[in-house]
């Protein structure tokens, strides 16, 4: 059994202590934005913030994070609000299948918190998500567009 | 849409099969008549693919499935454009299978490969949106007493013009479906559309932006267990044993069941119990004779191959042998393109229901159809007592759409759970590690030159795999697999843009054990490094500019000619380059698009390529939402750029080698290059496609550039073989 505090809540999941965080988040959180794409840390689609930086959720084990502060894509943002960056990806159209995409704005989240108006240096060095759709282009245009928001 | 087809399984499995033949057919529309049918909330259909609701409300249906290429959101613009409704109140459902059954394939073909999406249904979704429009306003009419001449419809309003009044579709839809549909429509001149035509917003966006868009392997049901999966890893082999015992008790563990003949899956209560209860299971593989091949074997059969006597003959033109032993200068290269997986980032999966009367299916799939058809084949039940019920793709690529291996599987594993809805997520490595591959083939190009560098001969000689005998047999003509020609044929939706005098393409087929599929573009991806790069090596032995040359053999190829001139006047041709940077040009044709692209890269310290900027120009006939068009030509770039760069799947012991992103890489966003897009549609029929004839056209475009960089030929990808990389 351990105790979770995600977007907020606690939860006491019952799970082993090396569980990988993704799968205590989906499965026994119940939360599905998280997404699983590699199970290793190369993709990005399971980022979530942990006290406030984008972690790959895959690569952590739910003993590392008990009282740490954990927020997935559903609580990015204020119940009844949106978040900048999801904002600036629904004006800019980016999602295609859009599964890598609540890692992507989580990624992106942290970085706008780290560098309020980062540079495409900038985005290149801190953005290392996977995303097989090909969005980039759009990622970078709604990047810039949500730090001038 | 509460149906309950009497069908027999046989009959429907060979209906689908032919379908999937290619043969065309015959679509049936029930539209309406004296008889009302309603969707679940009892509101009433104008023609199959149309729910028109009391608040107004247009719900409109999809055959075809949306896993990012935005075609749902295209289609419904087609249908809203000839419907006159308003777009903010659209919404899109997906029929099931089952009910396309019981109504004689009413939205006929579920297929969404092929670049197909859009190009083979528009003029029946425009004509169902067009029948409605007619049986709306009739209505209208009807309730006023009034001709129907003086009555126009517009944003999903009805307007009686002399005496202004007015009224909307949900006031009307009950009436109208009521009404005897008219036999044919007239549909709108494009060059009147309003909402086709337009780079307007995808439907789906804001639930993929804030984690509650559900993919498939986000589908959750009550009492639901998971399963993960370990197949032979070797392909051809089979399943010898395992010792359940040895997991018997771990956590959550519910079964350990055998799926099919080549794989055993633990079902447990979570996902990751069952993976984890997985890993320590000891099985043991009859790995069968595959087990003993090696890549380099495979090799050597390609290499012979391209000078094998017996080919299958693609496309020829006077006799190339003869004029390329008169020719004045003969120049001759191979080039060789691997194995690839699609690795769309959501892997495998699928959720089933079966309680021995029924099984239920839910799924991401590129085809509902054939989704039903495994679902039918795995479960032993009639089509009436199956269904499929769509979810979310996250990506398919060609992947989730001729093969449905992980819904065989999901229904094998629940006929042993009677009951107990189960989940079959596959892991990564096993996701990589038993793909439907990308075909591995080689191409010896050898051309001749008269005295004035003018081309007077080619042959390619095509070594390697075949997808269609494979995964379509049906469809191999006298033995040849057609679409290996892609963008080398002599007519057709992937013809060759060259005139030249004497030609030969062929194919000498070798099909080693790792089963191919369907790969984002198919064989234009190969076909355009081959064809495109040896035009470029050609030129330069002519003495000649690349695009001019290439430009002399185009006059009768106007369509092809028009997107090469397109990038090369937007790139700059002719002129300067900045300092440092170098250019780059191809063309090709595939799924009735004509496609371009030229690059600007330059290359530093130890090889390192940076490609600055590409642009692309692609002509579909007809360009139905021409902002995601661009996402499709941008994103295309990207999987073919990351190809180019990265990734090859390779064999040791009969098994892939490759088995997550560590060693089959992606591009990243720095990576990316700047694209610009040229949509340029020249009208035309039948309409081409979008989603995968461009991504062929990036690579040889980069590989170009590459040699007028650094003078040295790439003929054999991945580049991080020739330690070359990304800046």
């Amino acid at each position: 059994m351990a105790r979770l505090t995600v977007n907020g809540k606690n939860y006491d999941v019952d799970v082993e202590a090396d569980t990988p965080l993704l799968w205590a988040i989906r499965e026994n959180v119940g939360l599905t934005g998280t997404k699983y794409g590699c199970g290793i840390g190369q993709c990005g689609a399971c980022t979530v913030h942990i006290d406030g930086v984008a972690t790959r959720s895959c690569s952590v084990r739910v003993s590392q994070v008990t009282g740490k502060k954990i927020t997935t894509i559903e609580g990015l943002a204020a119940a009844g609000t949106v978040h900048k960056v999801q904002k600036a990806w629904i004006d800019h159209d980016v999602p295609q299948c859009g599964y890598c995409q609540s890692g992507m704005i989580m990624a992106v989240a942290d970085l706008l918190k780290k560098k309020p108006k980062p540079t495409d240096a900038d985005i290149d060095e801190a953005i290392k998500n996977i995303c097989r759709c090909g969005t980039f282009q759009e990622v970078r245009a709604a990047i810039h567009a949500a730090a001038n928001a | 849409m509460n149906f309950i087809p009497k069908i027999n399984r046989r009959s429907f499995v060979i209906g689908a099969a032919a379908a999937g033949g290619g043969i065309a057919v015959g679509l049936d529309l029930p539209l309406g008549g004296p008889q009302i049918i309603r969707a679940a909330d009892g509101s009433p259909e104008l023609t199959a693919w149309i729910v028109i609701r009391p608040d107004d409300t247009v719900v409109i249906r999809m055959a075809r499935s949306e896993m990012g290429q935005g075609t749902i959101t295209g289609l419904a613009q087609l249908v809203a454009e000839e419907l006159e409704c308003n777009w903010a109140k659209v919404t899109t459902e997906y029929p099931t299978p089952s009910q396309s059954v019981a109504r004689k394939r009413a939205w006929g073909d579920f297929s969404t490969g092929g670049s197909r999406g859009i190009r083979t249904s528009h003029e029946y979704v425009r004509k169902a949106g067009a029948t409605a429009r007619v049986m709306l306003v009739q209505a209208a009419a009807n309730q006023w007493k009034v001709p129907v001449t003086e009555c126009t419809a517009a944003n999903s309003v009805i307007t009686h013009t002399p005496s202004g009044r007015k009224l909307t579709y949900g006031k009307v839809a009950e009436a109208a479906a009521r009404l005897e549909p008219p036999k044919d429509v007239a549909l709108k001149d494009p060059k009147n559309w309003k909402i086709a035509g337009k780079g307007i917003k995808r439907l789906d966006t804001v639930q993929k932006t804030n984690g509650k868009m559900i993919y498939g392997a986000d589908y959750k049901m009550p009492g639901m267990l998971n399963a993960a999966i370990k197949q032979c890893p070797v392909f051809g082999g089979k399943l010898a044993s395992y010792d359940e015992a040895k997991i018997t008790g771990l956590k959550g563990v519910k079964k350990v069941v055998k799926v099919g003949d080549n794989a055993v899956a633990v079902v447990a209560d979570t996902w990751w119990h069952a993976k984890s209860a997985l890993d320590k299971l000891p099985i043991v593989w009859d790995e069968g004779p595959n087990g003993k091949v090696q890549q380099d074997q495979v090799v050597e059969t390609l290499k012979a191959a391209l000078t094998s006597e017996q080919a299958f003959v693609g496309n020829k033109v006077g006799d190339a042998a003869a004029a390329l032993a008169g020719a004045a200068k003969k120049v001759e290269a191979t080039y060789a393109y691997p194995w690839l997986n699609h690795a769309a980032m959501e892997p495998l999966n699928a959720t089933v229901l079966f309680t021995g009367q029924r099984c239920d299916v839910w799924c991401g799939t590129q085809n509902g159809e054939a989704a039903f058809a495994a679902t039918l084949a795995a479960s032993g039940l009639p089509a009436d007592k199956c269904d499929v019920h769509r979810l979310m793709l996250g990506g398919g690529f060609g992947r989730r759409g001729a093969f449905h291996d992980y819904v065989t599987q999901a229904v094998l594993i629940a006929k042993q759970m009677p009951g107990t809805p189960v989940k079959l997520l596959w892991s990564r490595e096993e996701d990589m590690t038993h793909g439907a591959y990308h075909p591995i083939t080689n191409c010896k190009l050898t051309g001749g030159l008269d005295a004035d560098g003018n081309l007077v001969a080619l042959h390619a000689r095509i070594s390697g795999q075949s997808i269609l005998t494979a995964v379509r047999p049906e469809a191999l003509v006298n033995g040849m697999d057609p679409a290996t020609f892609q963008g080398m044929a002599p007519t057709g939706e992937a013809a060759i843009g060259y005139t030249v005098p004497n030609l030969l393409v062929d194919h000498a087929m070798r099909n080693p054990h790792v089963p191919p599929g369907f790969w984002r573009g198919v064989n234009v991806n190969q076909n355009a490094i081959y064809l495109e790069c040896f035009m470029d090596e050609l030129a330069h032995a002519a003495g000649k500019d690349p695009v001019e040359f290439r430009r002399k053999l185009m006059s009768k190829h106007p369509k092809h000619l028009g997107v090469l001139n397109a990038v090369a006047e937007r790139i700059g041709w002719g002129k300067p380059a900045p300092q440092g940077v170098f250019r780059g040009i191809a063309q090709h044709m595939g799924y009735g698009s004509y496609v371009a692209a030229a690059a600007e890269i330059s290359v530093s310290g130890e090889n390192k390529i940076k490609v600055h900027r590409l642009v692309a120009a692609t002509d579909p006939g007809f360009a139905v939402n021409p902002a995601q068009i661009e996402r499709q030509i941008s994103g295309s770039f990207m999987y073919g750029l990351s190809a180019l760069f990265y990734q090859q799947c390779t064999v040791k012991d009969g098994r892939i080698v490759e088995d997550n992103f560590d060693t089959f890489n992606s591009m990243r966003i720095a990576e990316m290059p700047k694209v610009e897009s040229i949509v340029m549609p020249t009208g035309g029929t039948p309409w081409g496609g979008v989603g995968e004839p461009t991504i062929c056209v990036a690579a040889p475009a980069v590989l170009n550039a590459y040699f007028a960089a650094t003078g040295k030929r790439i003929r054999s990808v991945p580049l991080k073989n020739e330690k070359i990389s990304f800046a």
